[in-house]
């Protein structure tokens, strides 16, 4: 508890100072577990030296949300997702822990999504409702749903602490190419450009909000906003909606491209699955 | 009697008015600055205090602080602080950066306040229309050339 004053008293010194107070420095652990929030930045992201989790941007007492899976409201989720991992659908009779025996199983997956098969762009989302469909006879999760949010939070978590480490060259070339297209594209009224935030002024407020990076390793990320977990789709439409754009489809292509772009500049980071964010 | 002239005369008063204001693809430019009023009517200044800080307008705190609104909780710090701005700068050239602040400053990220198209995919509900109205535009000036150091 000692700490959380002193990260909350940070905080309050860095806002009545009134300047950028960009990101702080401490360090995130959970259960022991250091968690790396801070890395040198690949160096196709040429504007930037290091890359931050949107950890760093958040209060104290966010952060400590974070620190203890008890404390982390995203946890209450993860459960729904265990159950949901041994619940029998479909017309094939099975539950997903009928062919995944140890959800454990899934470690190292997370980081290496989206990836490219045959030709086409997958995401984790894309994997369950293959499984769901294709082997299990089922109907698919909605894309950013509650059920969905909550098996790939559970699936993201075993390979919490891991390095993201996501392939941006052959077949996924042409994918990333895309997804920097859009994210250096202007849109909306406002007409700006995710760069515009994430990249050009990340570490400043406008107006209330402490502007990050806009990294994508904590997804499914539990928002106190909305209190819930949110897929990295759901995110993104949000942020469109914000500057007035009409989004891209959840799930669809352009937020795939840009998916797995996003997912890149983290390289390097830990997944921090599930994250907490305001 | 009375009724007639009062009707006549509003008549020509809105008439006068859109006539007089300035459509988004007509406003001239001068070195990013816009010399001609949007509308011929004087900007009120208190209404500009307005629109400056609400979130659906104006919302110039979401980027800029401003000293005249301690009131007001959060002040964002994406462009410079707003205090004093009516001494560094002309009516003419707070029009143009109201207007469209890439006229003055190349590839910025502050809106446009006052196009209604050269926007990609916007909101359906926002299509063809611009953030602000001409009359908010002048509004805003006049309450940013109150900010005096
Ligand atoms: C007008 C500014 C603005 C623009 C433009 C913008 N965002 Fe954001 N975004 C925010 C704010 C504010 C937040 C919440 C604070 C934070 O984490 O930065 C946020 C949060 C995020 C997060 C969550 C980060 C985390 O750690 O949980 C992601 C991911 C993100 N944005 C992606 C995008 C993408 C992709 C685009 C472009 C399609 C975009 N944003 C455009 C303002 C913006
Ligand atoms: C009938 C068997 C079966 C069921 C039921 C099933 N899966 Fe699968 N799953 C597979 C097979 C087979 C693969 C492909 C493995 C491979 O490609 O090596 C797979 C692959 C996956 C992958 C990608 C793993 C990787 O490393 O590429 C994920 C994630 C996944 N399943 C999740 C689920 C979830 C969640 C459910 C339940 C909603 C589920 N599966 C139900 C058989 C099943
Ligand atoms: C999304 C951010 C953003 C918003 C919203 C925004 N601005 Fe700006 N503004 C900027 C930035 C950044 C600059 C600095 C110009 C540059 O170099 O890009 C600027 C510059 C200015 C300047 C010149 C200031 C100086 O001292 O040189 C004025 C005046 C101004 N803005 C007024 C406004 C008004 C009035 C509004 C609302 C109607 C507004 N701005 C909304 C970002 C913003």
């Amino acid at each position: 508890m000692e700490f959380k004053t002193l990260l909350t008293s940070a905080a309050i010194v860095a806002l009545s100072a009134g300047f950028a107070s960009a990101q702080d420095d401490a360090t995130l652990s959970v259960d022991g577990e250091v968690i790396k929030t801070r890395a040198d930045a690949p160096a196709f992201a040429e504007n930037l030296d290091t890359v931050y989790s949107g950890w760093h941007f958040r209060t104290g007492e966010t952060q400590v949300l974070q620190m203890d899976d008890f404390e982390n409201p995203a946890f209450v989720f993860v459960d729904q997702g265990v159950d949901l991992f041994d619940k029998v659908e479909g017309s094939e009779g099975k539950a997903c822990a009928s062919c995944h025996e140890d959800v454990a199983d899934f470690a190292g997956l997370r980081p290496t999504l989206p990836r490219v098969e045959n030709g086409e762009l997958v995401t984790m989302e894309d994997l369950v409702n293959e499984c769901r469909t294709d082997r299990m006879g089922a109907e698919p999760w909605k894309y950013s749903g509650g059920q969905m949010t909550a098996v790939t939070a559970l699936i993201g978590l075993q390979s919490r602490g891991m390095s993201i480490n996501v392939a941006v060259d052959g077949d996924a070339a042409s994918f990333f190419e895309r997804g920097k297209d859009l994210y250096y594209q202007r849109v909306g009224q406002l007409d700006m450009a995710c760069s515009n935030c994430h990249e050009d002024n990340y570490g400043v407020m406008i107006r209330a909000d402490h502007l990050s990076q806009g990294q994508i390793n904590g997804f499914p990320a539990y928002r106190l906003k909305n209190a819930k977990l949110n897929s990295a789709h759901g995110r993104f439409k949000g942020c469109m909606e914000n500057i007035r754009a009409t989004p891209f489809k959840v799930g669809g292509d352009e937020f795939k491209a840009l998916e797995l772009y996003l997912a890149a500049r983290g390289n390097g980071l830990s997944v921090e699955t599930p994250s907490v964010r305001n | 009697m009375r009724n007639i002239f009062t009707i006549a005369a509003v008549s020509v008063l809105s008439v006068t008015t859109a006539v007089a204001e300035t459509a988004p693809s007509d406003v001239a430019f001068q070195d990013g600055s816009v010399m001609a009023s949007l509308t011929g009517t004087a900007g009120d200044a208190s209404a500009g205090r307005k629109t400056f800080m609400n979130r659906k307008l104006g919302n110039c705190l979401a980027c800029h602080t401003n000293d005249d609104m301690p009131e007001q909780q959060f002040h964002g710090e994406v462009g410079p602080p707003l205090t004093g701005v009516g001494d560094r700068w002309e009516a003419a050239e707070l029009r143009g950066i109201v207007v469209n602040a890439k006229m003055m400053f190349d590839g910025t990220i502050m809106p446009a306040f006052y196009i209604d198209s050269g926007y990609e995919r916007p909101l359906k509900k926002f299509d063809g229309k611009s953030l602000l109205t001409a009359q908010q535009v002048e509004d805003v000036v006049a309450y940013l050339l109150t900010l005096k150091d």
